[in-house]
């Protein structure tokens, strides 16, 4: 790859501290972002997609203890800067997050002209009136209708979406290097989830922002994502762009995360879901973590975790299967028939 | 916001009236008299209780008691037990029960808001511990106990407290007095304070604000604290009457002549003082309803949701 790396992660690990004991929820991750692009996380709840992000914007709860590992933004390893540096050059400034849930991300006692001028008013060298004017150009900008009006309303009186646009127009106020967006679609209407989609790369486009999405929603994967990332127990299982991850899934979680996406040209009368759950990572499995889900597994997955394999100079995945030495397996024939349609329907 | 305001007005003075209402009619059906029965004969009381309209129906009385007290009077101004004057009797209780309550709110909620704020800041640490026992402490011991213990050491052992309150020394003899009271405030507040200081502190929008680059003092104060503190108003209100309105059994042991002890002796004697417990009755709920107003009306002013539902509906 040539281009450009805004942001690097190496071998990070995460643990946290609760009640029931030590929870190893982050064990190893590794990516990269390439400037400008748009990376995709993708896993199940607990997978550690949320984590690995938070890690990145300094953001991790209390409780959390940085085992090892290094996170490079543009050569700088944000892991060795005190929390009072990280906040005053990094956060808002290089790295912005847009939050899951916009019912609750907005201050209930502040407006949002307030809100948004904040960060401006930390970081830059602005006048009050001028930031204002900003927040109101910013506003348009994430296409909120009346901004002159919406900056004094206080966060109870707009709705979801349109918390979530001002949300993002927080996000962008100091110009931000990196958008983070923590499943920024999950908690909206799904007519609203298309616009906020499509605002977010209309964005990326205009600001030349690098974008990362943590969701579960694959569809939304397929519409924005460049690179896709499929995380499991707190480990990158597999990585691609988005075609390889798409037409040409090698682990058997992807597959099975890939059926289990509704279709409409199925033949089946089931959704398929994967059987069984992810594993307490209070009590971290030995081998490799899919093994008890997975029908493939071999005998090898209960005593060792499989390396990434690579399968091309962007695709890799860690499973077994990928051995010289393993057996040759079908895939499922739902699959099967799927991943024959999609590539005639991208004409691959 | 001033429809707002007329709306909560007009439901604190019906609900006075309702309480008086139920007081009064609550007082009277109650058995006994109002005087000291056991010097006087049953003819004697029967024509006291004439002289006084106590035979006139319930309903009479109460529109001839009220039409009394909307000229500034708690029935015929005395007691009916001895003939004491209220007015000048209550004023003098309640300015030494206010004194020493103002000064048990102010110990009270300082303490109690600095002990929870520094608890939540150092959650799960060894302080955090140390502000929890603290609380658990002040919300268990019982506060007679505790006023006993104070009076024990610092009055006998070191004798440098006086043993009782002293109007003429007022600040430095109700140090003890006010102490041992806002010992419940204290614990009350600090838990709650604590407990809302690290809901607000996990918050999404807290979160946002430490994305945005926001950090240490600056976070605490615009996004934490105001967010925090909002319910703990609510908590703090009560716990103002409840001081302010005295503690009989403080008053008891450190000698306050105050409106707790009033109330006892007006309801403790041979004889139910009507006209004492009912003109303590008023002024007690006065006070809350007066309180909670005030509280309402603050509350529309610090939170904009308040604040703007108020206009919408009004």
């Amino acid at each position: 790859m040539n281009e450009k790396i805004i942001l690097s992660v190496e071998n990070l690990d995460i643990t946290f501290r609760t009640n029931a004991g030590l929870v190893h929820a982050i064990r190893g991750v590794d990516f990269e972002l390439p400037a400008g692009k748009t990376l995709a996380l993708v896993g199940e709840s607990g997978s550690g997609k949320s984590v690995t992000m938070k890690a990145v914007a300094g953001l991790l709860d209390d409780n959390a203890t940085v085992n090892s590992g290094k996170i490079f933004y543009n050569g700088l390893d944000l892991l060795t800067l005190s929390k009072r540096d990280l906040r005053k050059k990094i956060n808002g400034q290089q790295i912005a997050m847009v939050f899951q849930d916009p019912m609750t991300s907005l201050d209930p006692t502040m407006t949002i002209g307030a809100q948004i001028t904040e960060g401006m008013l930390l970081h830059q060298k602005i006048s009050a009136t001028d930031a204002k004017d900003k927040a109101v150009e910013l506003l348009k900008l994430v296409g909120l209708n009346e901004p002159e009006k919406r900056v004094k309303n206080y966060p109870h009186q707009l709705s979801g979406g349109q918390r979530q646009r001002v949300v993002i127009a927080i996000a962008l106020s100091c110009e931000p290097k990196i958008l983070i967006c923590d499943e920024p679609t999950t908690a909206l209407d799904v007519t609203i989830q298309a616009r906020i989609l499509d605002l977010i790369q209309d964005l990326q486009k205009k600001m030349g922002l690098s974008v990362i999405y943590i969701t579960h929603d694959l569809g939304v994967v397929a519409k924005v994502a460049d690179f896709v990332n499929v995380m499991y127990a707190g480990k990158i299982i597999e990585a691609g762009t988005v075609d390889e991850i798409f037409y040409d899934p090698r682990h058997p979680y992807t597959w099975g995360l890939l059926l289990a996406m509704p279709d409409l040209d199925t033949t089946e009368d089931r959704l398929y879901s994967i059987p069984g759950s992810p594993p307490n990572l209070l009590h971290e499995p030995i081998g490799d973590a899919f093994a008890a889900r997975n029908r493939f597994a071999m005998k090898i997955d209960e005593r060792e975790q499989p390396p990434m394999f690579k399968i091309s100079e962007t695709h890799s995945a860690a499973t077994w299967l990928l051995h010289p030495d393993a057996p040759k397996i079908e895939l499922p024939r739902e699959l099967r028939l799927r991943l024959e349609r999609a590539r005639k329907a991208a004409n691959l | 916001m001033t429809k707002y305001v007329a709306k909560r007005i007009f439901m604190s003075v019906l609900t006075l009236f309702v309480i008086i209402f139920v007081l009064f009619v609550l007082i009277r059906i109650m058995p006994g008299n109002p005087f000291p029965v056991e010097r006087m004969s049953a003819e004697m009381i029967l024509q006291k209780r004439a002289e006084l309209g106590l035979d006139k129906p319930i309903l009479i009385q109460f529109v001839d008691y009220m039409s009394m007290l909307l000229q500034g009077s708690f029935g015929n101004g005395t007691s009916l037990y001895n003939g004491a004057p209220i007015k000048p009797i209550l004023l003098a209780c309640l300015e030494n029960s206010f004194k020493i309550g103002v000064l048990s709110i102010l110990f009270g909620t300082t303490v109690g808001l600095l002990l929870g704020i520094t608890a939540a800041l150092n959650r799960g640490k060894f302080l955090d511990g140390l502000c929890t026992v603290f609380s658990i402490l002040g919300v268990c011991i019982p506060s007679y106990v505790f006023m006993i213990f104070l009076q024990y050491f610092f009055s006998y052992k070191i004798p440098f407290f006086p043993y009782f309150f002293d109007p003429s020394r007022f600040l430095f003899s109700s140090i003890m007095p006010s102490l041992s009271l806002s010992l419940f405030t204290v614990a009350t507040v600090a838990r709650f304070t604590r407990n809302e200081m690290i809901e607000v502190m996990n918050s999404d929008y807290v979160k946002l604000a430490e994305a945005k680059g926001l950090y240490g003092f600056e976070l605490m104060r615009k996004h934490v604290l105001r967010n925090a503190l909002i319910p703990v108003v609510t908590v703090i209100a009560p716990l103002v009457v409840d001081l302010l309105t005295g503690a009989m059994v403080m008053e008891k042991i450190y000698g306050v002549n105050g409106v707790g002890k009033l109330m006892v002796d007006a309801i403790s004697g041979d004889g139910i003082d009507y006209n004492y417990v009912l003109a303590l009755g008023i002024v007690f709920s006065s006070l809350y309803i007066g309180i909670m107003l005030v509280l309402d009306i603050l509350y529309g002013i610090i939170d904009p949701r308040i604040r703007l539902t108020a206009k919408e509906t009004a």
